[in-house]
């Protein structure tokens, strides 16, 4: 058993309100400790300080876990390495899109106005888009116009 | 450094927290358009585990657990200010007292982020993140019906003449003031209103709004020290019903 297996086992794990995204592409999986005895530790830390899901996804990983024979874990969650977007793998963004949920744009430095309104259309690729609200279905959604496919689509937010 | 002085703080934070978030979820099924509806029901989600966060904090410090510190004290232990119990009233109050609430809000958890009390700042860097979006949605809305019709600017001005004094009251000094900014923990109430009203400032003059002098207002104080409105203890008890009932609940 070492960390690599165990972060592969995680691949299964996904987040609960995004069925097609793990828990590890998603970047809440900060880290995997295994101690001297056996024990594993799996760090986390929650995506939105207010996010319901976050208790399902300990839950979650222990259960896997357990289920992959280890009896002893347990997960932390922590604020040291507080989550962003910028997290998010290549692979969990694609797989956001394909979900049909813009990913959240990469960004740089300060998270500024402009960064917040900006979405690219997940159905047609179009720039032309508009923000219609910072707040959707769940916390890390807001809601985007496509002016060229007129569709409306969710993002997930950047933070 | 002094515990109580820092419990003091975090308990001001965390109160505010509460029950605004509490507030703002009254409007859930009320909204004047769906996008309301789901802004301020998001909104009282972010607060509430922005609240959960703080009392986390303050249970490491050595307080009860966070369910029981919210649901089991009552007005006069609560350290919240007048401006976040009073009902929701009319969406321009409301609309209003988001906007007022969460520009002293943002500037307070940036500066925070700065703590020396790592564990304080750590939780302070997250939150300001997610309030930005509060910000975006605060400005959006006054910047579009402040400069609207005749109706809306007068609902919203009504709305301001009324609220900022409330507003001002965030800026309460408490007797925990000087040890904390001394100690490295907060930069103080002084500088974030100062901050604060650049930035409403900056925002009003985008609209038909006028912004009162607050140098002729007497700020409404109070809240700090346990003094609440009579809007305080119906929604606690309202609030903590289930658990006075049976603390054991899952919901």
């Amino acid at each position: 058993m070492d960390k690599a297996t165990i972060l592969t086992w995680l691949e299964a794990v996904k987040d609960p309100e995004i069925p097609v995204l793990s828990l590890v592409d998603l970047g809440v999986i900060r880290d995997v400790v295994i101690s001297e005895t056996g024990r594993v530790t799996v760090k986390m830390t929650p995506t939105f300080s207010g996010c319901p899901a976050m208790d399902y996804m300990q839950r979650d990983v222990v259960q896997t876990l357990q289920a992959h024979g280890i009896a002893d874990v347990t997960t932390e969650m922590s604020f040291e390495e507080p989550w962003d977007t910028n997290m998010v793998s290549e692979k969990g963004r694609e797989a956001l899109k394909n979900f049909g949920l813009a990913p959240p744009p990469a960004y740089q430095g300060i998270l500024d106005l402009d960064i917040l309104e900006y979405a690219q259309c997940p159905h047609c690729n179009s720039h032309d888009t508009e923000l219609r609200t910072p707040f959707g279905a769940t916390l890390c959604r807001s809601m985007h116009y496509c002016n060229n496919c007129r569709q409306l689509f969710e993002q997930f937010k950047p933070v | 450094m002094n515990t109580e002085a820092l419990k003091d703080l975090l308990y001001r934070l965390a109160d505010d927290q509460l029950i605004l978030g509490h507030r703002n979820s009254e409007w859930n099924g009320l909204g004047p358009i769906l996008e309301e509806d789901i802004a301020f029901s998001s909104m009282a989600q972010d607060k509430l585990g922005h609240s959960l966060q703080l009392y986390t904090l303050l249970h490491q410090l050595g307080e009860a657990e966070p369910d029981t510190v919210a649901f089991t004290r009552n007005a006069p232990q609560f350290h919240c200010t007048q401006l976040v119990e009073l009902p929701i009233g009319e969406y321009d109050f409301s609309l209003i007292r988001h906007f007022l609430f969460d520009h002293a809000e943002i500037l307070r958890f940036e500066a925070l982020s700065h703590s020396h009390y790592e564990p304080l700042a750590q939780v302070a860097r997250k939150l300001k993140g997610e309030l930005k979006y509060h910000i975006l949605h605060a400005n959006t809305w006054i910047k579009q019906l402040g400069s609207s019709t005749e109706e809306a600017i007068e609902r919203l001005q009504n709305s301001l003449n009324y609220t900022l004094p409330y507003a001002l009251g965030l800026f309460e000094k408490t007797a925990a003031e000087d040890e904390i900014i001394a100690a490295g923990i907060f930069v103080g109430e002084d500088e974030i209103k100062t901050r604060w009203q650049e930035n409403i400032t900056k925002i009003l003059r985008q609209t038909a709004l006028e912004l009162p002098d607050a140098a002729t207002l007497t700020p409404v104080y109070g809240g700090r020290t346990g003094e609440h409105t009579e809007h305080l203890q119906p929604l606690l008890d309202e609030m903590a019903e289930v658990f006075r009932v049976d603390p054991t609940a899952e919901w």
